[in-house]
């Protein structure tokens, strides 16, 4: 788990960005292995200094026009519950925890987080239980996200137009 | 904090069920001439509504509904793209996936058209139904020059923005769907039409799918608590 990334897509989400920064997490991520944290902090208000230390260096950046590559060279993604983050990061294949936030309980996408959580493709917790869930998280156990099937659909539209 | 978008007012709902009333009173029509629908030969031409999304991933609607015609044989051509006029993200996405599939299918075609979108993210109820009722409008003389035989759409994903929490909106895929309906029972073209419920969609359907449920030949979820839910919609497991 050598690098972490933290993605909030195009929203604010301080209370993730503030728990992962913190020095407890801080602590307990390198402890695991990590030796490079990146925070994709999106349109929030609190942007915490970069680090470049021998040891341990902390990107910050705001928006990018892909994140594709920031996906591909983490072993773990730390996401908020967006519907776009979080299929993309299950589709390059990467250990996914998505971090509740809790004012936006009623928020429709998180019905897409929770039965990812439901299948065991995504670990799930809420800021203030971040931290120990970095401690005790056990990656091995996720299940795959086996890819959709649309050619199921285009059997499905040749049914239906009468092709063969 | 995050302010909760308003409530539909009750002069909205009026007139968005006004504007849906004659539509509404259409279905019976439009499922006779359902049944007289016969065997359709290839080529097919389709329309594909697309959507924009937020995000800055590449995830989301355009890429939602790529993958699904990506499949798709070279019989469904010409592919008629129409997407919101606000919509910046879409474009370049449908042009790179027509590139690949040129190469493919030597003959293939395809078209992209801008329409009004019917509810920009925020907009109050009351004005939505007017921008619906325009987008309608805009939608007919163009729904009638491509003269679909197939019309596919999808959910417009919705993000968070500045912010404040969004609903899902009717956005281009209702004005659409509602025009080539219509264009269907003045017995000008009647195109089958698909709608293809987002995958985040787990339990509960966007507002363009609550309406277009009642619209569409085919109603596809992908999900099976959805599909118990809505009898009518078509479950072939996860399709994106």
């Amino acid at each position: 788990m050598k690098s972490v990334f933290v993605t909030v897509g195009t929203t604010s989400f301080d209370e993730l960005i503030a728990a992962v920064s913190s020095p407890a997490a801080e602590q307990v991520l390198r402890s695991r292995g990590c030796r490079q944290l990146v925070l994709q902090i999106g349109r929030g208000s609190l942007q915490p200094a970069p680090q470049h230390g021998p040891a341990f260096v902390r990107e910050v950046f705001r928006f990018k026009e892909s994140l594709a590559e920031d996906l591909r060279s983490a072993e773990l993604v730390i996401s908020h519950a967006g519907a776009g983050s979080c299929l993309e990061t299950l589709e390059e294949g990467k250990p996914l925890l998505v971090v509740i936030n809790e004012k936006l309980m009623d928020n429709h996408q998180l019905e897409l987080a929770r039965q990812l959580h439901k299948d065991g493709h995504v670990l799930y917790c809420n800021c203030s239980t971040l931290v120990e869930t970095l401690q005790s998280m056990d990656l091995s156990a996720l299940k795959p996200f086996p890819p959709g099937q649309p050619e199921k659909f285009a059997l499905f539209l040749d049914k239906v137009v009468g092709f063969e | 904090m995050q302010p909760v978008s308003p409530p539909p007012g009750s002069t909205g709902t009026f007139l968005l069920l006004l504007l849906l009333l004659p539509p509404l009173l259409l279905v019976p029509w439009a499922l006779v001439a359902r049944r007289r629908r016969g065997r359709r030969t290839p080529p097919l031409s389709l329309l594909v509504v697309a959507g924009s999304v937020h995000f800055i991933f590449a995830g989301g609607h355009t890429t939602e509904i790529l993958r699904l015609l990506s499949c798709l044989s070279e019989s469904y051509s010409p592919r008629c793209y129409i997407l919101a006029d606000s919509d910046k993200m879409s474009e370049a996405k449908i042009r790179s996936f027509e590139q690949k599939r040129a190469e493919r299918f030597s003959n293939s075609q395809f078209t992209l058209d801008r329409i009004p979108r019917s509810r920009e993210v925020r907009q109050s109820w009351t004005s939505s139904v007017l921008t619906t009722a325009y987008s309608i409008l805009y939608s007919l003389p163009l729904t009638y020059k491509l003269k679909p035989d197939l019309v596919e759409e999808s959910q417009i994903l919705r993000e968070q923005h500045h912010n404040q929490i969004l609903c899902n909106g009717p956005g281009t895929c209702v004005p659409v769907c509602i025009s080539a309906l219509l264009l269907g029972l003045l017995g000008m073209k009647r195109a089958i039409i698909v709608y293809v419920e987002s995958i985040c969609r787990v339990e509960t359907l966007s507002l363009s799918g609550k309406i277009l449920y009642y619209f569409s030949d085919y109603f596809i979820v992908q999900w099976p608590a959805l599909k118990e839910k809505y009898p009518k919609s078509v479950y072939l497991g996860r399709i994106v």
